[in-house]
């Protein structure tokens, strides 16, 4: 269970980065990447992932 | 004391009541508002003699807040705050947020050390550079780490520059401390509305705690938010400015309430902004055939505020990294490549000389504006309330000093009897392209100060001259270097005496198109 950020639609905003309550999130070659495997879907944190309600890309993050 | 040299004896003595005057000013509802002998009618293009010294001193070389100032003193934006906490129907974050920076183009992404060395950079090679902004691309307090981190350092390593933010307000309650704390004395926040039905026609979504809020319920909270931020700086002697993006049909004669409200809380400026949605951008209201406003909308609209909280007409929306004065971008200079091979100093007191210099030529140009502003009253035979626009090319310093196929942009001004107001600047596409004019471009720039009786330039050539002519705007050169209001107004003296001659018969000219796609500087447009 994780989610994905589709590069090629990541402006690179940073804005999911410090929502995201596990640290999964970092930047690497000017886009962001999540790490799978600390990845919940903020299950047990929030109601919703918290990197797709604040995307501004929508279709950006998907389930891996 | 440094700031002696600025201000006169009348205003020093001001200067005691000021703090006080300022809550006062507030209280009794924002700008404008005269009360007794230090009167605080705060206006953006107000002198020493207009506002208390403690104002005065925030202002006086901020291009920004003041109009005068802009002419003179430079600006630059640093670009470390990528990400946005709201989404607006007139942005596409895949470019820079469009109200604060030019759409479709990207702002090359800072780390705060990177930035404070390209602040200092910058600084070292232009010394009238005396603000430094952080305005997104996205906003600067949904960035609270990286926006804060850059003002810290700064605040040690150039403490002089004037440091400044702009932001939609949705966390701005919640920093006020945090902003206080760096001695951040102007903070610009963007509204572009007091009622949340008419909010959530302009803003989808706001990311707000832990939650995606849509609809009314976001725009309400929004509101809220911007509302109880404004009125916390201004309680704090933070000076304010309210951008508003003017969307016709949806918030155009909302803004007329917009600042009535702001004024009420104390903004000291308010900024009314034409939308900017070209479909290219890949914006909501781009791609839905929502239109930005001409010109004389737009004007409309600010006039129509006239008397509310000030209004700043000189704003040109420039980008998340400009750099140098508001009408010029010299961000390219200073890239990170090129920033890496320069040998920075920092020399406080070159800056200090530099600036007294440009202080005399605005002290120059204040009082060549009132001098011929006496010289006009005189009655002349020609109604009293004939008010015409001119367009102006001007590379700075206040004066007429620009030859027309320069330009990439055009200073209107309003004439009347003895006034000459800046009421707005319009872009324009380069006419004169390595030495050979451009014709097909000078349609273009016809139709951009179309609304104009005349236009003030240093030199013309012969093609465009006589083009002008057959549209109906008179090129005027005969007051090239002079400074503007001074040129402005024997223009106009003149123009008056044809008319009382029955020389020429006056007749108002037509609407004017706002360039869509904010400014791009003159080598990319030549380009």
């Amino acid at each position: 269970m994780a989610l994905k950020i589709i590069a090629s639609m990541c402006t690179g905003c940073s804005a999911c980065e410090p929502e995201c309550p596990n640290v999964a999130i970092r930047e690497k070659g000017g886009t962001f990447i999540i790490d799978p495997a600390k990845c919940t879907e903020c299950e047990g944190h929030f109601d919703a992932p918290q990197c797709i309600a604040v995307c501004p890309v929508d279709g950006c993050i998907k389930k891996a | 004391m440094s700031t002696t040299a600025f201000v006169s004896i009348g205003d020093l003595k001001k200067g005691r009541a000021a703090v006080s005057q300022i809550l006062e000013t507030a209280a009794a509802g924002g700008c404008s508002t005269s009360g007794g002998e230090g009167k605080a009618s705060c206006g953006s293009s107000g002198g020493p003699e207009d506002m208390p010294a403690e104002i005065w001193e925030k202002v006086k070389n901020h291009p920004c807040y003041s109009e005068e100032a802009h002419h003179h003193y430079a600006r630059m934006h640093v670009a470390v705050a990528p990400a946005c906490n709201i989404q607006c129907n007139y942005c596409n974050r895949k470019y820079d947020c469009s109200n604060e920076s030019r759409p479709g183009v990207v702002s090359q992404k800072l780390t705060p050390d990177q930035a404070v060395k390209k602040v200092l950079a910058v600084a070292s090679e232009i010394p009238q550079m005396t603000v430094l902004g952080i305005a997104g691309p996205g906003d600067a307090l949904a960035n609270p780490a990286k926006t804060f981190e850059t003002f810290r350092r700064l605040q040690e390593e150039a403490p002089d520059i004037k440091l400044c933010l702009s932001t939609n307000g949705l966390q701005l309650p919640q920093y006020v401390d945090e902003i206080c704390k760096y001695n951040i004395d102007h903070v610009t926040i963007t509204i572009n509305m007091v009622d949340p039905r008419v909010g959530a026609q302009i803003y989808p979504w706001i990311f707000w705690d832990h939650r995606r809020v849509t609809g009314l319920e976001a725009a309400t909270i929004l509101h809220e938010q911007q509302m109880k931020g404004l009125e916390m700086l201004t309680a704090r002697g933070v000076l304010t400015k309210i951008n508003s993006v003017l969307i016709p049909g949806i918030n155009d004669e909302h803004l007329i309430k917009v600042n009535r409200e702001v004024k009420k809380r104390g903004a000291f400026l308010h900024n009314i902004m034409p939308l900017i949605s070209e479909a290219e951008h890949g914006t909501h209201f781009g791609l839905t055939g929502q239109r930005g406003p001409t010109a004389q909308e737009l004007k409309e609209v600010q006039d129509a505020c006239m008397g509310g909280a000030n209004l700043m007409r000189h704003c040109r929306q420039c980008r998340a990294d400009a750099v140098g004065l508001l009408g010029e971008d010299r961000s390219d200079e200073f890239t990170l490549d090129k920033i890496a091979e320069m040998d920075v100093v920092y020399d406080l007191d070159k800056r200090r000389a530099y600036q007294q210099q440009v202080e005399v030529e605005r002290q120059k140009q204040h009082a060549a504006k009132v001098d011929a502003r006496q010289a006009a009253q005189a009655d002349d035979g020609v109604e009293a309330d004939l008010t015409l626009l001119v367009a102006v090319a001007t590379e700075g310093q206040g004066k007429v000093n620009q030859h027309f196929g320069h330009a990439t942009e055009f200073q209107i001004y309003e004439l009347g009897k003895g006034e000459a107001t800046f009421v707005g600047h319009r872009r324009v596409d380069l006419y004169c392209q390595g030495g050979y004019g451009e014709d097909e471009q000078l349609p273009s720039i016809v139709n951009a100060i179309n609304d104009c009786h005349a236009v003030l330039v240093s030199k013309i050539g012969a093609c465009p001259r006589d083009e002008l002519k057959a549209a109906g705007i008179e090129p005027v050169d005969e007051y090239a270097h002079e400074f503007i209001e001074k040129a402005a107004l024997s223009w106009f003296a003149g123009y008056r005496a044809r008319v009382a001659a029955g020389e020429i018969a006056h007749t108002p000219r037509g609407d004017a198109s706002i360039r869509q796609g904010a400014f791009t500087g003159a080598t990319e447009a030549a380009a």
